[in-house]
């Protein structure tokens, strides 16, 4: 890969080191990492990571063990103290670390697996971004966004598109009412981790109703 | 705490055995879960799946199997399955299938076996819940209840009753009123101290007479062109059969069976209370053998009735598991072959037509001692009217036995190796000749001669003209107590089959010093019992012919001394439950279920029972010996 040898940083080098598995890899076979982040804001220039969640994952089962959950302060102080985060104090913000010091351990359990995401503008934009910021360069890497999964289904389908003419609302693809769907309880928490949790349960139950273990990895992910 | 498991240990921390684990060790599990989606309709485990962990039910259902395919258990949201499993030989015994989107919580060993270490009270859940789980699948079953649940449970709609000088027209509105499907007559008493006469709520006198269904106004009004004008009372049956209130279901079901009717009126003491339907218990025991009885009697024809085989096994599968004694399981697989066999010559007549004279269709060993077993072959036999002509009639009459025979086969009751059905010409015979055939027998027996015949002396009717049997069963009770030397022959034949001498772990020791790795129940327990009992009956003059009901009348008499009787009851009865229970578990094992049992298949227990059962019954036939020795007297 190009973007291993252009690596420079330690930890990324590491990262792209141990690669992706190939497009053609059946998804059954696929080592995964579901992640979750809460941040202040929608933009990444402007706004900031508060957590990160992330829970290692197969189609047969989610490894809560495994999972890590950070805490970090952003570089910017929090001039919005109206900004409310579920189960974060505002201290518990301002005496976390700097996401540099935790992106090691963070990269390490990125490596070799396919990171899923509900909505994947937030995460790969949001980690990109803090990434270039602190090690002079970006990552980019393939996600599967279990949204994207649900809106091929509810937004794009001729079904879909048939109701939309119809003038009926669309389904709602966010992530308790996707779960609904399945069958999969309702999470009180909003939590980065219980999030990256709930997502990865979402992704187990789409390629069960919807795809199958076999399904090529390059028809579910973007 | 781990504010981020909030979720999982949250939902845990509300079910059993989790709910009272220390809040350490909550955090600690939940932290150490994994989970796994499962779609509905999917397997979680097949039968033999190496089991690594404790399974908790976050969310949806799923159906735990036996390995025959039937129900286990059902278990849903906050239940645990696998403990079992991992306290045993991990693995799977219980095959696991998703009914439900299902969200399963994987507890692996190590942290399974950790909370059996560190919460004597988890440990002992998950160790001593055997007995629960399988009380829930009872419950599940509803089988149990039959057998406790009273039928006023049942029948909780007050009866609708007309007088029996009521036409059948008013009958009939008052029916349309309360949308009842039968309705109570009323009579008054026949003396002023009737013993079956109430008082009604008008003060006044009376008695039930009768019951009217509207299976009578169709058959019986309808199709016969009677006038709506017909009175009630020319209608009834008399003598009716009823059920008191405080009696089982389980005694309402057997009633139903074996009079083949669907409506029951419930009597509290003289005053009828209510009416049970068959579809009362159908809905409350929808596998039962009861149902199976109902389902025969509606089939059209052969091919529709052979597949209820089947359901013949799961019924009597079922009657075991409920715990049932072998005398109900074995009294109810008689009803259902008697309604084989009522069914088939019912089918037979409609394409046959009406007999050409009057046939009394008779049943000869287990059914007619209502002892029937899983498996069993077919003995049967026609007792014709004495005006039957065999140039005239008899081609008739064959080709019912063949029909009954052949359908018999198709329905699991294979053909007689002896050829005792009444498809053989010897057995298909006016009632006069059987009474020569009972005579011979009986007055100029020998050991040699009866050897195949004691077959015919466990008789009764299944279908027709009942008193062609009856006559029979009297000659029988009459004549053979007075021949010594035909109760001595009698005697001598239930010797042919001992009990093994010694049972043991892993072989029976027989009486020349083999040892067999197998023995049979039927030939080495029960048939002996049976024979014995039987020679007994003959000579006291029982007209009983079950061995339950011979003995009592045997214990009536000075025959057998003192607890004897008592002590033969036990060992038939356990015997035969053990012989029951080993075809119940080839049937859940894919076994084709037989009458041998394999020693090392037996349980300390079992076999200690067993040895003793096999020492009354060695006590009991030496006993047989020398109270029926041959007479000395030339032939």
């Amino acid at each position: 890969m190009a973007r291993r040898e252009q690596a420079h940083d330690t930890a990324l080098k590491r990262y792209f080191d141990v690669g992706v598995p190939a497009p053609e890899t059946p998804i059954g076979d696929v080592p995964m990492l579901a992640m979750d982040m809460e941040t202040t804001g929608l933009d990444e220039q402007r706004h900031a990571i508060v957590s990160i969640g992330v829970v290692p994952f197969d189609l047969q089962r989610i490894r809560l063990a495994e999972r890590h959950h950070w805490v970090v302060r952003p570089p910017r102080p929090l001039n919005e103290r109206s900004i409310t985060f579920h189960h974060i104090t505002h201290s518990e913000i301002e005496q976390a670390p700097d996401l540099d010091d935790v992106l090691d351990e963070l990269l390490a359990a990125m490596a070799g697996r396919i990171v899923v995401v509900h909505y994947r503008h937030i995460e790969r934009t949001f980690l990109n971004a803090a990434v270039k910021a602190r090690r002079g360069e970006g990552i980019h890497f393939p996600v599967i966004d279990t949204m994207s999964l649900e809106a091929r289904l509810h937004r794009q389908s001729w079904w879909a598109r048939l109701r939309r003419w119809l003038g009926r609302p669309p389904a709602s693809i966010r992530l308790p009412d996707s779960r609904t769907r399945y069958g999969l309880p309702p999470y009180q928490a909003h939590h980065a981790l219980i999030d990256a949790l709930a997502t990865a349960e979402l992704l187990q139950a789409q390629i069960a109703h919807r795809y199958s273990p076999e399904t090529p990895l390059r028809e579910v992910w973007n | 705490m781990q504010v981020e498991l909030l979720e999982v240990r949250q939902h845990m921390a509300q079910f059993p055995p989790f709910e009272q684990l220390s809040d350490d060790l909550l955090d600690e599990l939940a932290g150490q879960v994994e989970v796994g989606y499962f779609k509905a309709e999917t397997d979680i485990y097949r039968h033999g799946d190496a089991v690594e962990y404790l399974h908790y039910i976050r969310s949806g259902a799923i159906d735990l199997y036996r390995r025959n395919g039937d129900l286990y258990n059902r278990l849903s949201e906050g239940d645990i399955f696998g403990q079992f499993d991992l306290l045993r030989d991990r693995r799977v015994r219980f095959p696991a299938r998703a009914i439900e989107d299902t969200l399963i919580y994987f507890i692996p060993l190590a942290a399974f076996q950790h909370l059996c270490e560190a919460d004597d009270n988890f440990a002992d859940f998950v160790e001593v819940e055997r007995p629960r789980l399988e009380s829930t699948v009872d419950q599940q079953r509803k089988s149990h209840e039959m057998l406790v649940t009273r039928v006023r449970k049942l029948a909780t709609r007050a009866p609708v009753m007309v007088e029996s000088d009521a036409t059948v027209q008013e009958a009939a509105q008052r029916m349309g009123e309360h949308n009842a499907s039968s309705v109570l007559v009323l009579g008054a008493p026949q003396t002023p101290d009737d013993s079956h006469a109430f008082t009604h709520e008008d003060g006044q006198l009376r008695r039930m007479v009768g019951i009217l269904t509207d299976h009578d106004l169709r058959n019986r009004v309808l199709a016969e062109g009677r006038p709506t004008s017909t009175t009630v009372g020319e209608l009834i049956d008399e003598r009716p059969i009823t059920i008191q209130s405080d009696e089982s279901v389980y005694e309402a079901m057997l009633r139903m069976l074996r009079n083949n009717i669907h409506h029951l009126p419930v009597l509290y003491r003289r005053r009828p209370v209510g009416v049970l339907h068959l579809s009362d218990i159908v809905r409350y025991e929808t596998n039962s053998s009861l149902y199976l009885v109902d389902n025969i009697f509606r089939q059209p024809n052969v091919e529709s009735l052979a597949p209820l085989r089947f359901d013949v096994r799961a019924a009597f599968v079922r009657m075991v598991n409920e715990d049932d004694n072998s005398q109900m399981v074995s009294s109810s697989l008689s009803s259902i072959g008697r309604s084989f066999t009522r069914r088939l010559l019912e089918l037979a007549e409609e394409e046959l037509g009406p007999p050409p004279v009057p046939y009394c269709f008779m049943a000869l060993g287990s059914m007619a001692r209502n002892e029937q077993s899983i498996v069993t072959d077919q003995d049967n036999a026609l007792v014709l009217d004495d005006s039957f002509d065999p140039e005239q009639h008899d081609a008739y009459f064959l080709t019912l036995a063949q029909r009954v025979s052949d359908g018999l086969a198709a329905c699991g009751y294979s053909y007689c190796k002896g050829d005792v059905m009444a498809t053989n010409s010897r057995w298909r015979q006016p009632l006069y000749v059987w009474q020569q055939y009972f005579r011979d027998w009986i007055d100029d027996p020998s050991p040699e001669r009866l050897l195949h015949s004691s077959i015919f002396f466990d008789l009764d009717s299944v279908y027709g003209d009942e008193a062609f049997v009856e006559r029979l069963q009297d000659l029988v009770a009459g004549r053979a107590s007075q021949r010594p030397r035909f109760l001595a022959a009698m005697a001598r034949n239930a010797l042919n089959r001992t009990p093994p001498l010694g049972f043991f772990r892993t072989f029976v020791m027989e009486k020349d010093g083999e040892q067999n790795n197998t023995i049979n129940l039927k030939r080495r327990g029960t048939a002996p019992l049976v024979d014995l009992i039987r020679v007994h009956a003959l000579a006291c003059g029982s007209r009983a012919q079950n061995s339950f009901d011979r003995l009592e009348d045997i214990n009536k008499t000075r025959l057998l001394a003192g607890h004897s009787g008592e002590r033969i009851r036990y060992a038939l009865e356990f015997i035969a439950m053990v012989r029951i229970r080993h075809q119940v578990i080839d049937i859940q094992e894919e076994r084709e279920p037989d009458n041998n049992i394999e020693p090392e298949n037996v349980s300390d227990n079992e076999r200690h029972n067993l040895k003793d059962a096999f020492q009354v019954l060695s006590n009991a036939q030496k006993f047989l010996k020398f109270r029926y020795p041959m007479p000395s007297q030339k032939r």
